[in-house]
């Protein structure tokens, strides 16, 4: 009982230094600084355009579990989805040349992508899907990206705890092949509670930046005004890593 | 001469500080899906092969559930703890300490041998013959330096979607991101079964001189 309760003890004390060192400002900007050296090694070691593996149709997992939202009853989703998106629009703005207004048949005629892909959720599971949808680079050529444009905002339609979903990468990410606007998985239309009717997949990351019912795609120069300025409704609310490469 | 080499004193606590740490926070890390699978995918109880228990707060770092917070200090760590075992390796074999000390020889596999020092560990006879080490000790430095620490930074590099087009061939090895996950967790806590027989054997030897000589270096006895 003795050794247990110092056992209890040095934790409690090594955690309790852990903590005292993350309250100071630089222990503060050095666990900041961890994931941009993760970033940056990856960006180094990585050739931007290499591909995250792509599954045969038979490593699909039989169900896709859907995490976060997964049946918004803000705003008029629910109205939306009874009308089978009929008039769902993606806007493409911020800093491009000609900003689009998109209709989900509009999506579904440009060139196609189709991918089978894991998801890995921050959390630690993961599930294999096959994706279809146009590349995210298709868009934003489309729309030309102004020069000081740096990130892009995907805006969602699903509010989590009184905050609009939003997610942001940076044009890396943006111009991999693998990044997609999907709306299809597993051959079907999107499910509801994989973020129907169209959802961000951004193979080399982490789940919760795969933004759901995606309603618009921002180009910015920086991510300070919105949201909490952290760049996504996960880094604003808790803090997780806005690299999720990692 | 002295008994620890310079940089094996200094590896031996720096890697101290970082595994606490990377332990510490990854059963945070661990407490946000406590399920493991094996193959590439799994999400739900039915795919598991282990519900791995709730660690408690104290046992973690940060000492609440943070995922977040928990995840920083993890990603942070693990910098300074894979450069210091690849540091540890390039040291000795420089200085020959894996050569000399570490490296096992055809005799001390024969059953009779490893019996018997299965046997002399029971009784607590130390005693070496000249060598630096005894059989069983050189098995589990060399399974913690070249299999168990080797294996935590290749299965954790596993689970980062970022380095997927790198790490796809281990992955491959190990039958998916969800085996790679689940060895992540048992080679952890085979680390830490080492360490507790590691702290336990110090303690038996006599910790005062044990832990000074791993700080000063100390002395060889027999010159």
């Amino acid at each position: 009982m003795k050794r247990r309760n110092f056992l209890v003890a040095a934790g409690a004390a090594f955690v309790a230094g852990c903590n005292r060192i993350a309250e100071t400002g630089p222990g503060r900007s050095l666990l900041g600084a961890a994931e941009s050296w993760h970033e940056g090694a990856h960006r180094f070691l990585i050739d931007r355009h290499s591909l995250v593996k792509e599954y045969p149709s038979s490593s699909i997992s039989p169900f896709f579990r859907g995490n976060g939202s997964t049946n918004p009853q803000n705003g008029d989703y629910q109205a939306q989805a009874s009308a089978g998106f009929a008039d769902w629009r993606l806007n493409v703005a911020g800093l491009v040349r000609t900003p689009m207004q998109l209709s989900l048949d509009d999506i579904r005629t440009l060139p196609q992508r189709t991918q089978i892909t894991r998801h890995d959720c921050v959390e630690g599971w993961s599930a294999i899907g096959e994706w279809t949808g146009p590349q995210l680079s298709t868009l934003l050529d489309a729309a030309g990206l102004r020069p000081e444009a740096r990130y892009i905002v995907f805006r969602c339609a699903d509010n989590l705890n009184g905050q609009d979903y939003y997610e942001s990468i940076d044009l890396i990410d943006a111009f991999h092949p693998q990044t997609i606007v999907a709306h299809r998985l597993n051959g079907e239309p999107l499910p509801v509670r994989n973020g129907a009717p169209l959802r961000m997949r951004i193979e080399k990351q982490l789940g919760y930046k795969h933004a759901k019912y995606l309603t618009a795609i921002e180009a910015v120069a920086t991510l300070d005004d919105i949201g909490a300025g952290k760049g996504g409704y996960w880094e604003d609310r808790s803090g997780y890593q806005w690299y999720a490469g990692i | 001469m002295k008994r620890h080499a310079l940089s094996t004193r200094v590896w031996h606590w720096i890697n101290l500080v970082f595994l606490v740490i990377l332990f510490m926070s990854g059963l945070t890390i661990s407490n946000a899906h406590r399920r493991l699978y094996w193959g590439e995918w799994g999400f739900a109880a039915e795919q598991a092969w282990l519900i791995v228990p709730r660690f408690p707060d104290w046992m973690t770092i940060p000492g609440y559930y943070s995922l977040a917070v928990a995840r920083d200090w993890h990603i942070l760590a693990s910098w300074p703890f894979a450069l210091a075992l690849l540091f540890m390796w390039v040291a000795m074999l420089a200085n020959r300490h894996f050569q000399r000390d570490l490296v096992t020889t055809r005799k001390e596999w024969r059953p009779r041998n490893v019996w018997a020092d299965i046997v002399a560990h029971a009784k607590f006879d130390f005693d070496h013959d000249g060598a630096k080490y005894n059989f069983l000790q050189k098995l589990s430095y060399g399974l913690v330096l070249g299999v168990f620490l080797p294996m935590m930074v290749l299965t954790g590099m596993a689970l980062a979607p970022g380095l997927g087009p790198i790490i796809g061939w281990f992955i491959d090895l190990v039958g998916g991101r969800q085996s790679a996950r689940s060895l992540h967790f048992i080679f952890s806590f085979a680390t830490f079964g080492f360490f507790v027989a590691h702290v336990l054997l110090v303690l038996i030897t006599g910790p005062v001189r044990q832990i000074r000589d791993m700080i000063t270096g100390g002395r060889v006895e027999t010159a």
